[in-house]
């Protein structure tokens, strides 16, 4: 059992509560490559993917994840959704609530909407990403990635490399790396670096080049590069070249050390196509995990205990 | 009609009061304060164990009406006053429409006569539809009883649009009140820019986007000298511009709100998203909160004012993001000041009428209301000991998105009187 009800940031889980997931995952992951990749563990239960937030890979791997548990799932986007014709989001709780969900996942653009959900449903909440605060289970299928290819998680080196300012995802991974002894660097200009890096909990380097021979995991952030209010970088071409992943740099990593990149790509800015595609990016990899861990966290959410598939 | 107020602590640090007297009112003016007075007839007020004060006075309302009614308006605003301990309010332009011309103030002033519960003085937009492009009808608004100027809510960008209206409001001697904050700064910010902007993933407004603001208003008075009065000041930087700016001798005075005294940005909790806690200026740090205090206890703050600005519940229960800023206050600041600093020995009874009746009047112009035979009978009564529990209910207010919901305060006003008259008797609003 989690000791929590919702996974909305990275406070709601102990290290424990991670340590569960990530071995519930495992379990998962044997699934996935069956035949038939399908449980009845969450037959008659009704999981609710609340987008309001376009999105297609992670609303993709949560709607997966529902479907190997056989819950019923059914999807609620913005493009269909009330919310766009006004009705508030406690009000859109509310009617989820009343038709008795049991489990919600929510990507909204604005900071802290998870909550508010939680506040007004009984159901359990999972939060898809909310604006630039937090996206927990993107950081714990990150942590299962690099459990399985490095062996362990405490002690490594990771280094956060771009936007972190505006990054939900960096918002939950360093506190994830911190809660299970790993040591996070984040790596940016000062124009993608938080007010207050210091509260997040992470090192901080302007020189992705100075810290680069340390890392174990070199993990690159996608840069937008339409912005409304000024670019924080003159150029595509400057930030690939100072915070860019590619296979010079990669040669001045250690040998074991391994990229990975949260997807989407934009192919020769934040990485190269040679780093990538080569064999020591975990970027599929991630996107393998990430049902997995999906899975884990709604079955351990809705009540399975730690013996997951095997159950 | 005669009225005793009898055995109070009357305070009045103007005229250098302070003892326990009896307080005789005659035809809206006190008529004599001295030991064992006593009225033929007429009503007596027991007031042993309270403090008789000259009508407090809270220079920065939000009464919503005309517009949004629904939010609040002339009746429900004055009613809160009083209930507050406010003998007297300063009401805000930014209505729908806009309180930019003579015929809106009149209006204001017409339905403050018609339905007010304490004096409202109305305050207009320095420049047309509060755009910041053109001068408002600033002669015209004060023949109709205006009595300063802000385009509160938005600050004025141009520092060139900002001297001419400094420059035009000078032949009035009239107050130019800012909202000091630069927008290229403050972006899309909601709350601090700091430790909980980075926590909570929320765009920040820094201190600089006030700082660089009432620095630029600093020098446009120096320059014009035009009188300048800083609303909402909520930085340690800000105070200490305004500080330097007064030993220059520059005509500047600043105002800060209780929730901006008594509140730090740790209260928008990374748990809750409370929108109560959504405020511009946005709460800052404990040691922002630290020299506003010491800045309102040396004089370089001349007044607390609360910003009361009343939302409907359905607006603030939206997305952090999404809702609308502000808190109401004007029930809440006597109280607050009570318990935060007089009960705690931080402040004397002096200290509070001064920031929160000679200081606010004093910062706008309006006649000075003393506790002398012969003045105007101004006047709130507070019992220091009272105790109050912030609910919904307690409010006269139509809206209750208070910062302070669920406090428990000590003190508050159990009379207000205006001109002799009963506002506020036995902590209740007289109807």
């Amino acid at each position: 059992m989690l000791s929590t009800r919702h996974i909305i940031d990275m406070d709601d889980l102990t290290p424990e509560d991670i340590t569960l997931i990530l071995d519930t995952a495992e379990s998962f992951i044997e699934v996935n490559q069956r035949r038939i990749k399908k449980l009845p563990t969450l037959r008659g239960r009704t999981v609710v993917n609340l987008f309001l937030e376009p999105s297609t890979r992670t609303r993709t791997s949560f709607e997966i994840a529902a479907k190997r548990l056989s819950a019923d799932g059914l999807n609620f986007s913005a493009s269909t959704s009330a919310t766009v014709k006004g009705e508030s989001l406690v009000d859109t709780a509310e009617t989820l609530s009343a038709m008795a969900c049991d489990l919600v996942i929510v990507r909204h653009k604005m900071a802290g909407s998870p909550r508010m959900l939680a506040r007004h449903m009984d159901a359990h909440i999972i939060n898809g990403g909310d604006g630039m605060h937090q996206h927990p289970t993107q950081a714990l299928l990150d942590l299962f990635t690099m459990r399985d290819k490095l062996g362990h998680l405490e002690g490594l080196k990771v280094g956060i490399v771009g936007d972190i300012a505006h990054s939900r995802v960096a918002g939950s991974l360093v506190p994830a790396l911190n809660m299970v002894g790993a040591k996070p660097i984040i790596i940016a200009p000062p124009t993608l670096l938080p007010a207050r890096p210091d509260v997040l909990g992470a090192e901080v380097s302007t020189s992705l080049d100075n810290v680069l021979p340390e890392l174990d995991v070199a993990y690159m952030l996608r840069i937008q590069m339409e912005r409304a209010e000024g670019m924080p970088f003159p150029s595509v071409r400057e930030y690939s070249r100072l915070f860019g992943m590619n296979e010079a740099r990669l040669a001045k990593m250690k040998p074991e050390a391994i990229v990975m990149h949260p997807g989407p790509m934009n192919r020769g800015v934040e990485i190269s196509s040679a780093v990538a595609d080569g064999a020591r990016s975990l970027v599929l990899n991630q996107v393998n995990a990430g049902v997995a861990v999906r899975m884990a966290a709604m079955y351990l959410l809705l009540g399975g205990d730690a013996s997951g598939a095997s159950s | 009609m005669a009225l005793l107020l009898k055995g109070g602590r009357v305070v009045d640090p103007a005229v250098g009061l302070d003892a326990v007297c009896d307080v005789v009112i005659r035809d809206g003016r006190i008529v004599e304060i001295g030991e064992g007075l006593t009225i033929p007839k007429g009503i007596t007020v027991e007031c042993a164990e309270k403090v008789i004060v000259p009508g407090l006075v809270d220079v920065h309302v939000h009464l919503r009406e005309p517009g949004y009614e629904y939010k609040e308006d002339v009746a429900s605003g004055t009613r809160a006053a009083a209930h507050g301990g406010f003998s007297a309010v300063c009401a805000m332009p930014n209505t729908n429409p806009v309180c930019d011309e003579g015929s809106a103030v009149r209006f204001l002033v017409e339905r403050a006569a018609e339905r007010g519960k304490v004096r409202v003085h109305p305050i207009g937009a320095l420049t047309v539809g509060l755009k910041g492009e053109a001068l408002a009808e600033m002669g015209d608004m004060l023949a109709e009883g205006a009595i300063g100027f802000s385009d509160d809510g938005k600050g004025i960008q141009s520092a060139g649009m900002m001297r001419l209206v400094m420059d035009y409001a000078r032949q009035f001697d009239t107050v130019v009140i800012a909202h000091s904050e630069d927008n290229t700064l403050a972006g899309k910010g909601v709350v601090n820019e700091g430790a909980i902007s980075t926590r909570l993933g929320m765009a920040g407004i820094p201190d600089a986007a006030e700082e660089i603001a009432i620095a630029r208003d600093i020098a446009l008075s120096e320059l014009t000298g035009c009188r300048l009065h800083v609303a909402h000041i909520s930085t340690a930087g800000s105070v200490e511009l305004v500080r330097a700016a007064k030993a220059r001798g520059a005509r500047v005075t600043a105002e800060v709100t209780p929730h901006h005294l008594f509140l730090d940005e740790d209260a928008v909790d990374a748990h809750v998203y409370d929108t109560s806690f959504k405020m511009n200026p946005p709460l800052r740090t404990a040691e922002d909160c630290a020299a506003l205090l010491a800045g309102l206890s040396d004089g370089t703050i001349d007044c607390i004012a609360t910003d009361h600005a009343p939302h409907a519940a359905h607006e603030k229960a939206l997305e952090f993001e999404l809702a609308p800023f502000g808190t109401t206050g004007i029930e809440t600041a006597l109280p607050l000041v009570i318990t935060n600093l007089v009960s705690k020995d931080a402040a004397s009874w002096n200290d509070v009428v001064n920031w929160m009746a000679i200081g606010p009047r004093r910062a706008m112009g309006l006649p000075e209301v003393r506790l002398e035979a012969g003045a105007l009978a101004d006047i709130t009564i507070i019992d220091p000991e009272a105790r109050v529990e912030v609910t919904p209910e307690y409010f006269e207010s139509k809206s209750a998105n208070s910062a302070f919901l669920r406090a428990t305060l000590l003190g508050k006003a159990t009379e207000v009187l205006i001109e002799g008259r009963f506002a506020l008797r036995n902590g209740k609003v007289v109807d």
